[in-house]
C-alpha cells in the first residue's frame, strides 16, 4: 500500500453492528414480537424464553436495534497477548473491556473498551456509549468492532 | 439405596509433558489398588475427555480401557468443559443405580498447553468460543477479572482478601502429594505477581497442568459383599442447567440473557447447582464439614462460600478474614489445596474433587485432615452452562 492512501473499512464480523442513518453505531440483535426478550449476538432460531407463548420457530423474531447507553456492570483488561484466534498488535498494547448494562433491555453486553481509556478511568455505574474501533489491519483493509467509550 | 465410593487415586498434578492416557491409566490403576479390586471386575468404564486431542481424548472412555486392556466392559465418554469429570460420575453412577452394573471405573485425565487455555485451531465464526477471543481478545482471566471486580465493588473485597485466598490454599495444598505446587506463599508474594486482567494477578488465577483422577464406584450391595459397608457414599449429583434468563456474565457469552420479559430467577446459575444437590441429598450449608470449590480465580472462591451457602451474599470476605474456611475454622474449603495448589486439569479436575472428599471422609487426608468431617460437597462450573455438585458422605452415617 502506498503512503498515505486510505485503508478501506469493514466489520470484523457481519450483521453484528451497523452504522446509525443519523451517526453513532448500533448493535445488531433480534426481538421476540410475542415476549419482548431481545437477543445479543441475534437469534433467529426461535425464542429461547421457556415461557413464550409465541410459535418459537423463528418467525417470531426480527431485526432489533440495542440501545446504544448503558452503564458499566463491571470492567478488566488484558496486560498480555490474548492467544489467536486474537489477531495483536505488535507490539502488544495492553487494552480494557467493558460489561455494560443496557437499561431498557435488561442485559448485560460485553465489549472492547476504545484504545486509550484504561481500567484507571472506569467504575462501576459509569456511562457509556457504543462506537465503532480498529480491531485489527493489514495492509489495505482496517477490521473494525463495536467498542464501549466514556459517554 | 446410593452409590459408593470404593476407590480413588490420581497421578499428580504437574506440567510432565508426557500424554493424557499416562495420567490416566496411573489414576486408574491407584483407584482400582485402593478398592482392591482387579480391572478385570469393572464392568463399566467412564472417561472424561480432555479436547486438546484428535477426537476429544482420542474418545476418553474406550482409551483408557485400551490401556487398560481389553475387557468388554461397557463404556460411556464425556464432555461438559469444566464439568466433564462430574459427567462421567454421573453417567458411572445411573448405570449403577439402575441396576445395570455393579462396579464401575471413571476417569478423566489431560495434557494442558502452556499459557492461556485457547479455542482449538482453524476459523470457525459461528462457534461463540472461538468468537470471543477473535472479536473481543476475551481470555478466561478477562471473566474471572470481571467476575473480581464485580466483588469489589458491590461487597468491598479488596485485593487482601483475593491473596488472603491464594495464602490459605497454598498452605493447605503443602500436605498434599498430589497437589503441583507445595509451597507456601505470602500476600507480598501475591502483590509482587503482575497483574494479569486488573484487578486480578498472576497468583490469583489457577495454573493449566497435567494430572489424572479416577474413582471406583459400586452399588452399596457390592461394597457390602466386599466387606466394605462404611465406604464413602454419593448423596447427591446434580448437573443444574441455568435457568433463563441467565443473567451473569459467564465465559464465553458476548451478552446475558435479557431480564426484560421475564424476572431474573430466585437463585443465580451457581447457586441452583448447589441448591439441587442439597434438595437430593436432603441436607444444607449447615451441614457441611468442609466444601471444595472450583477456585478457578481467588475472587471466585469468595463468590462460591455464598453460591454453596455458607454465608449470605456479601459474607464470604468476613468469612474469610474470621478464618471460618481455613483448616481449623468452622468449614474449612478447599483442603485439598484447590485449583491454586494444583492447576487445572480440565476432564480430570471434578474427579480429583471427589477424592478429596473420598479422603477427607475416610479420615486419611493426613496433615490436610478436616477433623470429624463426615459430610462434604464439591461444586464446580465450566462453559456453555455446564456446572456440577456432589455431596458425599461418611460410609454408615445418614444424613
Amino acid at each position: 500500500m502506498t503512503n498515505g492512501a486510505k485503508k478501506r473499512r469493514t466489520p470484523a464480523i457481519d450483521g453484528w453492528f451497523a452504522p446509525e442513518p443519523g451517526g453513532g453505531v448500533r448493535l445488531l440483535g433480534t426481538r421476540c414480537a410475542a415476549c419482548g426478550t431481545p437477543y445479543f449476538p441475534r437469534n433467529d432460531l426461535a425464542c429461547r424464553n421457556p415461557r413464550c407463548d409465541g410459535p418459537r420457530d423463528g418467525s417470531e423474531l426480527a431485526e432489533h436495534r440495542l440501545s446504544d447507553r448503558g452503564r458499566i456492570w463491571s470492567y478488566a483488561d488484558a496486560r498480555y497477548k490474548p492467544p489467536p484466534p486474537f489477531v495483536a498488535d505488535e507490539p502488544f498494547r495492553p487494552f480494557a473491556v467493558a460489561a455494560v448494562e443496557l437499561a431498557a433491555e435488561r442485559m448485560i453486553v460485553l465489549g472492547r473498551v476504545v484504545p486509550g481509556v484504561t481500567v484507571d478511568d472506569l467504575a462501576v455505574g459509569m456511562e457509556m456509549a457504543l462506537t465503532e474501533g480498529v480491531l485489527y489491519e493489514d495492509d489495505d483493509t482496517e477490521y473494525t468492532v463495536w467498542m464501549w467509550q466514556p459517554a | 439405596m446410593s452409590v459408593v465410593v470404593l476407590g480413588a487415586g490420581m497421578h499428580p498434578w504437574g506440567k510432565w509433558g508426557r500424554s493424557f492416557v499416562e495420567y490416566g491409566l496411573v489414576a486408574a490403576r491407584a483407584a482400582l489398588a485402593d478398592a482392591g479390586l482387579d480391572w478385570r471386575d469393572v464392568q463399566y468404564v467412564a472417561g472424561a475427555d480432555t479436547i486438546r486431542n484428535g477426537y476429544p481424548g482420542f474418545v476418553a472412555g474406550a482409551t483408557f480401557a485400551q490401556a487398560l486392556g481389553w475387557t468388554g466392559a461397557r463404556v460411556s465418554s464425556s464432555y461438559a468443559a469444566c464439568a466433564s469429570g462430574a459427567q462421567a460420575v454421573a453417567a458411572a453412577r445411573a448405570q449403577i443405580l439402575a441396576g445395570l452394573c455393579d462396579v464401575a471405573l471413571v476417569v478423566g485425565a489431560d495434557a494442558a498447553p502452556k499459557g492461556f487455555f485457547a479455542p482449538v485451531g482453524g476459523d470457525r465464526p459461528d462457534d461463540p468460543d472461538w468468537l470471543r477471543f477473535r472479536l473481543l481478545g476475551a481470555t478466561n482471566p478477562i471473566y474471572f477479572a470481571l467476575a473480581a471486580r464485580r466483588r469489589v465493588d458491590l461487597h468491598g473485597a479488596t485485593l487482601e482478601d483475593f491473596a488472603a485466598v491464594k495464602v490459605k490454599n497454598a498452605r493447605h495444598g503443602l500436605a498434599n502429594p498430589n497437589a503441583r505446587y507445595r509451597k507456601e506463599v505470602t500476600a507480598a508474594d501475591v502483590a509482587a505477581s503482575p497483574v494479569v486482567a486488573d484487578p486480578l494477578r498472576l497468583l490469583d488465577i489457577c495454573a493449566t497442568s497435567d494430572g489424572g483422577a479416577a474413582l471406583v464406584l459400586a452399588s452399596e450391595d457390592f461394597a457390602r459383599s466386599r466387606g466394605a459397608a462404611d465406604a464413602v457414599r454419593i448423596a447427591a449429583l446434580s448437573t443444574a442447567t441455568p435457568t433463563f434468563p441467565k443473567t451473569v456474565l459467564d465465559l464465553p457469552d458476548f451478552a446475558t440473557d435479557s431480564a426484560a420479559a421475564v424476572p431474573e430467577p430466585e437463585h443465580p446459575f451457581r447457586a441452583s447447582i448447589a441448591r439441587a444437590a442439597y434438595a437430593e441429598a436432603g441436607i444444607g450449608p449447615e451441614d457441611l464439614s468442609f466444601a471444595e470449590v472450583y477456585d478457578l480465580s481467588t475472587a471466585l472462591e469468595l463468590d462460591w462460600y455464598e453460591d454453596i451457602g455458607l454465608c449470605a451474599p456479601g459474607g464470604a470476605e468476613d468469612l474469610l478474614r474470621f478464618g471460618a474456611t481455613a483448616l481449623g475454622g468452622r468449614v474449612p474449603v478447599n483442603p485439598s489445596g484447590g485449583l491454586a495448589s494444583f492447576g487445572e486439569a480440565v476432564p480430570a479436575q471434578a474427579i480429583a474433587q471427589v477424592c478429596e472428599l473420598t479422603w477427607q471422609l475416610r479420615g486419611t487426608a493426613g496433615e490436610r485432615q478436616v477433623p470429624g468431617a463426615r459430610t462434604g460437597i464439591a461444586v464446580n462450573q465450566g462453559l456453555f452452562g455446564h456446572g456440577s455438585a456432589i455431596i458425599a458422605v461418611q460410609g454408615g452415617h445418614r444424613s
